[in-house]
């Protein structure tokens, strides 16, 4: 098992964020935590990279438990690193160098690659990514798209065979947030793995195989997205939708759940 | 709102004033740090004012040969630093005991001529070690400024709190700019300086914690990156003749200035 969580707790000041949460996810598997803002997706990635520890419970990533005194040894710090990526939802915390090009280099040159593949890398990164253009830019003074495209930069320079992402299309106009789920789907050529917080339902079936709900720090569905998305109940009990109410012709005001994906909805 | 605009403005002339071509921009970071901080040690140590007054103008020179501007000078540094040391110097004017130099007419307050000395080796000496500081930052990227402080064998703990510092700074500076833009978009007219205060007392709490736990954010992010506290750059250190020439000048100059001073 890639990653395995075992009665799972993390709480902010007593407010609960994940509650004896268990789950395992399998090797080479595009999951999405899906849920409402407060569900605990966020908390959920941070424990998952080694950033947050759980007051109570376990989470393993192949076998070996994250703990602080684990992060204390640099070698297994590092080796997980090298593995594991996160991209955080706000983009601006992620960026902290002088340049674009500095803060791609950032994190393989903390992994000790070499200079010169660090240079190779990071200017083969910058023209996948159509950002090449950007690479003396101070980088907190760029646009949000471009912010976006930025971050992800950053850490998919490492190549992660493990790739978590935190709402990667948050704030995002319409154009950015295609080309940002373009390069995750041509990116994760299907041998990685990718955990995506999200609460946006129309990318779910082109960025995940398997849809894990979360609500109030529990998993209270876990299926694939097209099963997910044709659950209305539970969709509209964990506020992924909402009822979309219009006035027909002959003056009849209609409700129906409303969710913006490609799928044909119930009613109208 | 405007005292904000001018955090920001500051921040960002640094990084553009840093990456400008003079004479400083020139020399290994290392060489700035230990060079100009030899002259800051030189200054304190002095005890004849033309020796402060030598080093002041020489940081001044140092200014114009790396294009860093004297009304930026004027503006971020000297007025700021005359008029906080001001409010510790002045006192010493009237207090200190001596020999009376001139009378204060409706007063009757007396400033002695020792004095007038020790408020103008304080004041001499905050705006030449400032200017020195800022010649610093505004001639050198910071993560340069940290990689050389490593170099110099200043301790992992307090360079990270360094490079923390900064950018926390930042976040501040943007958030408190949004949250004060927010509010006037909200307002109509202006408000009564009474009603302004309790606001601002209000918000810098709220401030302090959104900063924070922006700020822990940018660590977590720098640490999902492989960050363990010692920074790597591209950019390698490589002492140059030039380099060398400067740091055996910055060295002859701030011994000079002690054994002058002394």
């Amino acid at each position: 098992m890639l990653f395995e969580t075992e009665r799972l707790t993390y709480s902010y000041d007593r407010i609960a964020a994940l509650a004896d949460l268990s789950l395992a996810i399998a090797e080479g598997s595009r999951v999405a935590l899906v849920g409402a803002n407060g569900s605990g997706k966020s908390t959920l990635l941070r424990i998952l990279d080694g950033l947050y520890f759980g007051q109570a419970g376990t989470v393993r990533f192949h076998g070996d438990e994250l703990t602080e005194a684990r992060f204390a040894d640099d070698a297994f710090a590092f080796s997980f690193r090298r593995q594991v990526g996160l991209v955080f939802q706000n983009p601006d915390v992620q960026l902290f160098n002088p340049t674009v090009f500095d803060e791609v280099a950032f994190g393989p040159l903390q992994l000790g690659w070499s200079k010169s593949e660090v240079r190779e890398r990071v200017s083969e990164t910058l023209e996948r990514f159509g950002i090449a253009h950007l690479a003396d830019r101070v980088p907190h003074r760029l646009s949000g798209g471009e912010k976006k495209r930025v971050a992800l930069a950053s850490v998919l320079v490492l190549d992660p065979a493990v790739l978590l992402l935190d709402e990667p299309t948050a704030a995002l106009d319409p154009r950015s947030q295609s080309q940002v789920i373009d390069l995750l789907v041509e990116w994760g050529g299907g041998a990685k793995s990718v955990i995506t917080a999200t609460h946006n339902l129309a990318d779910l079936e082109d960025i995940a195989d398997r849809c894990l709900v979360l609500d109030g720090g529990h998993v209270v569905a876990d299926g694939a997205p097209a099963e997910i998305l044709r659950d209305r109940d539970l969709l509209e009990r964990t506020n992924l939708v909402h009822a979309h109410r219009h006035r027909h012709r002959s003056g009849e005001l209609h409700s129906h759940p409303h969710v913006h994906s490609g799928d044909p909805e119930p009613g109208g | 709102m405007e005292g904000l605009h001018e955090g920001l403005a500051l921040a960002l002339d640094a990084e553009n004033s840093a990456s400008a071509g003079g004479l400083l921009q020139q020399l290994d970071a290392r060489v700035k740090v230990v060079g100009l901080f030899s002259l800051v040690l030189a200054a304190a140590l002095a005890k004849r004012l033309w020796v402060i007054v030598a080093i002041f103008a020489l940081a001044c020179l140092l200014a114009a040969l790396s294009r860093v501007s004297f009304r930026v000078l004027a503006t971020r540094v000297w007025i700021g630093a005359l008029a906080f040391t001001g409010a510790i110097a002045v006192p010493a004017l009237f207090l200190t005991p001596g020999v009376a130099l001139y009378r204060v007419p409706a007063l009757h307050w007396t400033i002695t001529a020792q004095g007038f000395a020790t408020a103008s080796y304080l004041m001499l000496r905050v705006e030449t070690a400032a200017t020195l500081a800022l010649l610093i930052e505004f001639t050198t990227p910071w993560m340069h400024v940290l990689k050389a402080l490593r170099v110099l064998r200043v301790p992992v703990v307090l360079v990270a709190i360094l490079g923390m510092a900064s950018r926390y700074i930042l976040l501040l500076l943007e958030t408190a700019h949004e949250m004060f833009e927010s509010r006037k978009s909200r307002a109509v007219g202006a408000l009564a300086g009474a009603t302004r205060r309790r606001m601002a007392v209000a918000s810098a709490g709220v401030l302090l914690s959104r900063t924070l736990e922006l700020s822990g954010d940018v660590y977590l992010a720098m640490q999902a990156r492989g960050f363990r506290g010692e920074v790597h750059l591209l950019d390698d250190f490589a002492m140059k003749r030039s380099d060398w020439l400067a740091l055996a000048g910055f060295a002859a100059l701030a011994a000079a200035g002690v054994w002058a001073g002394r």
